[in-house]
């Protein structure tokens, strides 16, 4: 294997492992905020004993999507440097505005908040808790522009030898990093409420604090159901402009190899990418890409073919992921509407309620696979259009990212273990009695 | 031009803060095995940097990002270059991370134990692999004339490289100490001011070391030959350290400890303004140098840049300011029984 494909598969294993704690952290931190505001306002005792069993793990998760997060700003430099100078211009300075405009905020008050308890008003607490997840969210911001503007190169000109910027308000205002903002904030909101509302249904399924377990549930539930829906109707628009930025991705995610006017949408098709065409098709129904798509059930949707062999990216894993991902995106709209008409008899309604717990998992692998259709679809270009992935690696050695990558295997492997266990653990024994002495 | 000279300065500034403010956090995390006899001084020790040290970390996002942000080739050249002591690094840094919030939620020896290993290795690898990082720019690495770097880790270890790594986990370990004496309380408050006090000559005598050994190995007094009213920097520096040994003895220790912040950011300037305006030096041939002037973003990009950073930075070190303010205090039996805490 030589250096590009180890720092491709050193730069997935890392943000795939990253990802696993940003979303939770996204949605998790609006939600202790709510309750915890629901405390100070209400002074009610379950309120505040909410705050802390959920913060305590929205703790755990956020000092891991910290310390996996700087291993990524890095890597463009270890790992990437040859991109790193090209596109450095516009790129570096999205991730040094996120830093100096966000993640600073957010870190520096994650201490006030842990350690604050005591030395500021409750109201104040609340508020930092609120800062910490808006500050969450700016840094979404920033890193989303970053990635759509290589998903989608606007506001620069090719020169001295790399892209430099010219227009930084189209940078900003990028269409394609907005939609994928949506898409990437929504999803991050689904994971968190099916996370509250799944660890709740564990505690209802045993009777156990069932007040503090079905509060925490209709939060998690109302979340879990607004993200479901916008994330869906979101996605719509996302897929078209995909279509329109990114032809060769939506033809890879749709498996279609020929340019067609009123392209079909197949329930099931089996691609080969060596054959250039679908070894399978079932179940065509006329019309329906094009429809999707362009909005028109007439319009032409661009094939791979269109696109010559060494610039479509892998066909399978890109269309598979998609479906995937689209399949998990509906089954939460229906089982969160199925979750709000059972919202005032949650303990009488077993079935439901392990369904939920067996579901906390789907968001994070819908999460996931929604990055692969992302990443992976973009391929072969790591700024689409612009500079290709095997041009942009580090004058480095394979066997140095061998090894690098081994041990990022190993540190992630042994951190999300102990991450893993300590969250379950937490969840599992559920909230400390009310009334601990720094409340009393 | 004066965009690239004022872009030197402010990357100089954010890494000499981050070393100024995570600097303790290391030399605690160092200290800890030694110091810390007893549980509770262990908790002491970690729950004195407990609400702080995360944001002082984001120093190192802020100094990594602002070096892709402003020199995106000095960045790439680097980093690609220091590859095995960067990832070292932030392997080190992850392990601290996690065991800041790790640590407490399992009562047990060997847990806790595993945890505190953490803490200490990745308190010294960083602090010895900045030092070596940093000792090798000042010196400058071998870079072609496509800046690729043919060397290896090996060849970063230098006698040089290693004594920047023993000054900078030294400084650390000082700045750490008096930090320690400043917020723990009883024994181990007079223990941390024991050891303040001897690693103050320690450190004294490898900076002293490090200044010979710059003169020997580097080119870095050439900008001080060319303009000796730089040398004023020197004596600063020296001021500032004996001022640091002054407030120690009279067992002042914020002051103590903010002369020792002040002593590692002067520290830091010495060697940047030796090596202006280079940002990395070559060893195969001067011209080959990496510097503000031919590795710095467009001139939009640094302009964009510099009014996000004058912006930004004040407020961050006004709510950071305002942090350092709220946990002045001594570390109490009370924090510690706090659910919350480390």
């Amino acid at each position: 294997m030589d250096a590009v494909l180890l720092s491709r598969l050193q730069f997935a294993a890392a943000t795939m492992f990253h990802f696993l704690f940003v979303p939770l952290t996204l949605g998790l931190s609006f939600m202790v905020a709510y309750m915890e505001t629901k405390y100070v306002r209400t002074g009610d005792e379950t309120y505040l004993s909410m705050t802390k069993f959920w913060g305590k793990m929205f703790l755990i998760n956020f000092v891991l999507g910290v310390v996996t997060g700087i291993t990524l700003e890095f890597q463009f430099g270890t790992n990437w440097s040859r991109y790193s100078a090209y596109v450095g211009d516009i790129f570096g300075s999205l991730l040094a505005i996120e830093a100096t405009t966000s993640f600073f905020l957010e870190s520096t008050l994650i201490g006030v908040w842990i350690f604050g308890w005591n030395k500021i008003s409750k109201k104040a607490h609340a508020t930092v808790m609120w800062l910490i997840a808006a500050a969450g969210s700016m840094s979404a911001v920033w890193i989303i522009i970053a990635n759509g503007w290589m998903q989608h190169p606007v506001g620069f000109d090719i020169r001295n030898g790399r892209a430099e910027l010219v227009d930084f308000w189209a940078v900003v205002t990028n269409t394609f990093a907005l939609l994928q903002l949506v898409h990437v904030l929504a999803g991050a909101f689904v994971l968190s409420g099916f996370f509250v509302m799944g660890i709740s249904a564990y505690h209802l399924l045993k009777k156990q604090n069932v007040t503090f377990f079905t509060r925490s549930f209709k939060t998690g539930l109302v979340i879990g159901l607004i993200a479901s829906v916008v994330v869906a109707v979101e996605g719509d628009f996302h897929a078209s402009e995909v279509g329109k930025v990114q032809p060769a991705k939506l033809a890879a995610m749709e498996t279609l190899w020929e340019t067609t006017n009123r392209a079909p949408l197949y329930l099931f098709t089996w691609p080969s990418q060596k054959d250039e065409r679908n070894l399978i098709e079932i179940g065509a129904v006329p019309g329906m890409l094009s429809l999707l798509a362009r909005k028109n059930i007439d319009a032409e949707v661009r094939g791979l073919k269109d696109f010559p062999r060494d610039e479509r990216p892998p066909v399978l894993l890109t269309a598979y992921s998609f479906k995937g991902m689209v399949i998990l995106g509906m089954y939460f709209i229906l089982i969160t509407v199925i979750g709000f008409f059972l919202k005032d008899r949650l303990t009488e309604s077993p079935l439901f309620l392990k369904l939920m717990i067996v579901s906390i998992p789907l968001p994070y692998i819908a999460n996931q696979l929604g990055w692969v259709v992302a990443e992976v679809g973009r391929q072969p270009w790591i700024v689409y259009g612009l500079m290709k992935t095997s041009d942009a690696v580090s004058p480095i050695t394979a066997s140095q990212v061998g090894i690098s990558l081994t041990a990022f295997i190993l540190v992630y492997g042994v951190l999300g273990a102990i991450g893993f266990y300590l969250i379950t653990k937490i969840a599992v024994n559920g909230p400390e009695p009310v009334g601990s002495p720094e409340t009393a | 031009m004066d965009l690239q000279i004022t872009w030197f300065f402010l990357w100089a500034l954010l890494w000499a803060i981050f070393f100024m403010t995570d600097g303790y956090d290391f030399g605690i995390g160092t200290l800890l095995p030694f110091m810390g006899r007893t549980e509770t001084e262990k908790k002491v020790m970690i729950n004195s940097m407990g609400p702080l040290w995360d944001g002082n970390e984001v120093w190192l996002i802020t100094a990594g990002g602002v070096t892709f942000a402003a020199f995106p080739i000095l960045y790439a050249t680097m980093f690609s270059s220091f590859y095995a002591v960067m990832l070292l690094i932030l392997f080190g840094l992850i392990f601290r991370g996690a065991a800041f919030e790790f640590r407490h939620h399992v009562e047990d020896e060997g847990w806790r134990g595993f945890w505190d290993l953490c803490i200490f290795v990745g308190s010294v690898a960083p602090a010895v692999l900045f030092g070596v990082a940093f000792a090798n720019i000042f010196q400058g690495i071998p870079l072609d004339q496509n800046g690729v770097y043919h060397g290896n880790l090996f060849s970063l270890l230098s006698g040089y490289g290693l004594l920047g790594g023993i000054f900078f986990l030294v400084l650390f370990m000082e700045h750490g100490a008096i930090w320690l004496a400043l917020k723990a309380p009883g024994d181990l408050e007079k223990r941390a001011d024991l050891l303040a006090n001897g690693l103050w000559w320690l450190s004294l005598a490898v900076a002293l070391l490090f200044l010979i050994a710059t003169k020997l190995k580097t080119q870095l007094y050439a900008n001080y030959y060319a303009n000796p009213v730089l040398f004023l920097l020197i004596l600063l520096n020296l001021g500032l350290f004996i001022q640091t040994k002054i407030f120690l003895i009279r067992k002042s220790y914020f002051t103590a400890w903010l002369s020792s912040a002040l002593t590692i950011l002067c520290c830091m300037f010495f060697g940047f303004i030796g090596l202006f305006p280079k940002v990395l030096p070559s060893s195969i041939n001067p011209a080959y140098s990496l510097t503000a002037f031919n590795s710095s973003s467009s001139p939009l990009t640094l302009k964009i840049m510099l009014t996000v950073v004058l912006i930004f930075i004040p407020i961050i070190l006004a709510y950071q300011v305002w942090t350092y303010y709220l946990f002045k205090d001594k570390v109490t039996e009370a924090d510690l029984e706090m659910e919350e805490a480390y």
